[in-house]
């Protein structure tokens, strides 16, 4: 993959609720805006965990699902014109000698820019990792937590293990290309859609696939190549011979490679002052679930607040010629136009 | 009224609860190790628990929405519960919890 490089006034990591609305407010201060996340869609643990949970404790709306909260915040930052880049991992942070920094991602996506936000909440999602011993030998050789190439899966005996959309989708994808399959699940029911279910379950009394009730025990296999699959249940053990396989138990959050940027941290948080929200590293700031400093509350509307102060400080560092003037939206007619707002 | 919360070191502590608390928020308090990533929302599976066996009929059984969240749990076992679902009660003056190692928090790196 060639080497890209994006120049920009800002680039922020992570498109949690905090991140999206600092496209808003460094926006009214005519700041530009790139954002990148792990996920494959904005919103951060609001999308990921609880989409269609109930929060009550956004100002202003007295009820409000993680979705809801996520699209009005898209639609908030729309006027500015960020740019999203999903399912990429932040993994360089350096500091150029003429002050602004590189950004670099597990995607080989550069950037060039001037502030950086750190609006990453609880860390980055990872996959949950089964309890196997030695499963991190096997791990991208043939055991995956996500199909990226389909054809690695072809004429392969692939165990596939959960019950929710992901080892549903994938039992009945790969099961046209697979040698064999062999769905594993704790019990007879699922979290997956009723029409996948459905198709899974005529797959297996049509002979096609296999489902076995278990969890997974250990692996066999040498070299990185499992060649069997031991799980165990009710009923005691059984060995599935396999030479793929699939865990699907979702997502967790990892501090990942926060921890390496030469930060000061405070129990895995990166520590901020309450005027700026700036961290030890001047010009990268640190807003939202990822910072602390005394009295912190991980609330959404607390890194609201430090989403604003954080954008009158970045408007220093990037425009320093820029006088910055007080304004409200209600009564400003110049920031109304940046809003598109007649 | 307390808890009995044994850590991944096999060790028991005796904590002090309060009616209507959630189990978690109990540990959490008084600061065991606890991911507990949700914050009690039953949407991560983090605060998983492993209920001690006089325990287990005691506990209202799990909603369909807490089974749904062990199906994310890759070291789930017959008495896995989530904690952020078990209330304190004074029924459950005593209960005896351990904690799962699939609700052991990240190593603190500073």
């Amino acid at each position: 993959m060639s080497e890209r490089e994006i120049v920009t006034d800002v680039v922020i990591i992570g498109a949690g609720p905090v991140g999206l609305f600092a496209v808003f407010e460094l926006g009214l201060l005519d700041i530009k805006c790139h954002l990148i996340d792990i996920l494959d869609k904005p919103g951060g643990q609001c999308a990921e965990l609880y989409p269609e949970k109930p929060i009550y404790d956004i100002p202003a709306f007295p009820e409000i699902s993680g979705q809801e909260l996520t699209n009005n915040l898209l639609q908030q930052a729309e006027p500015f014109g960020p740019t999203y880049h999903y399912n990429q991992m932040v993994t360089e942070l350096e500091k150029q000698e003429d002050g602004s920094y590189i950004v670099k991602t597990d995607d080989n996506q550069t950037f060039k820019c001037k502030v950086v936000v750190i609006a990453a909440g609880g860390g980055s999602f990872q996959p949950k990792r089964p309890p196997v011993p030695e499963i991190e030998n096997f791990e991208n050789k043939s055991v995956f937590y996500a199909v990226r190439r389909r054809d690695e899966f072809r004429d392969h005996d692939i165990v596939i293990v959960g019950g929710g959309d992901s080892a549903l989708d994938w039992t009945l994808n790969l099961a046209e290309i697979a040698k064999s399959v062999t769905l594993v699940h704790r019990r007879d029911s699922f979290r997956a859609h009723t029409d996948s279910v459905n198709k899974m379950r005529a797959l297996v009394d049509a002979g096609k696939i296999k489902f076995e009730l278990g969890q997974i025990a250990n692996l066999e296999g040498e070299d990185g190549q499992i060649t069997a699959v031991n799980i165990k249940s009710k009923d005691g053990e059984k060995s599935l011979p396999a030479t793929r396989l699939l865990p699907f138990f979702g997502l967790t959050m990892k501090l990942g490679p926060v921890a390496d940027w030469g930060l000061n941290l405070h129990e895995n948080l990166i520590n901020v002052d309450t005027e700026k929200f700036t961290t030890s590293e001047e010009g990268i700031f640190a807003i939202g679930d990822i910072n602390y400093y005394p009295g912190k509350l991980k609330l959404i509307l607390s890194g609201f607040h430090e989403a604003a102060l954080m954008a009158q400080a970045a408007k220093k560092i990037i425009h320093p010629d820029q006088k910055v003037v007080f304004q409200y939206t209600t009564s400003s007619t110049s920031l109304q136009k940046k809003l598109g707002v007649k | 009224m307390r808890v009995y919360v044994t850590d991944l070191d096999g060790k028991e502590h005796e904590l002090e609860a309060l009616e209507g608390w959630r189990v978690m928020e109990v540990i959490r308090d008084w600061e065991l190790p606890i991911k507990a990533e949700c914050g009690g929302a039953c949407a991560c599976a983090t605060c998983h628990v492993f209920v001690a066996p006089e325990w287990e009929d005691k506990l209202h059984p799990a909603t369909d929405e807490e089974e749904d969240m062990l199906d994310t749990v890759p070291d789930v076992q017959e008495n896995s519960r989530l904690s952020c679902q078990i209330l304190m009660s004074e029924e459950l003056d005593g209960l005896k919890v351990s904690l799962a190692p699939s609700s052991k928090p990240e190593e603190k790196v500073a």
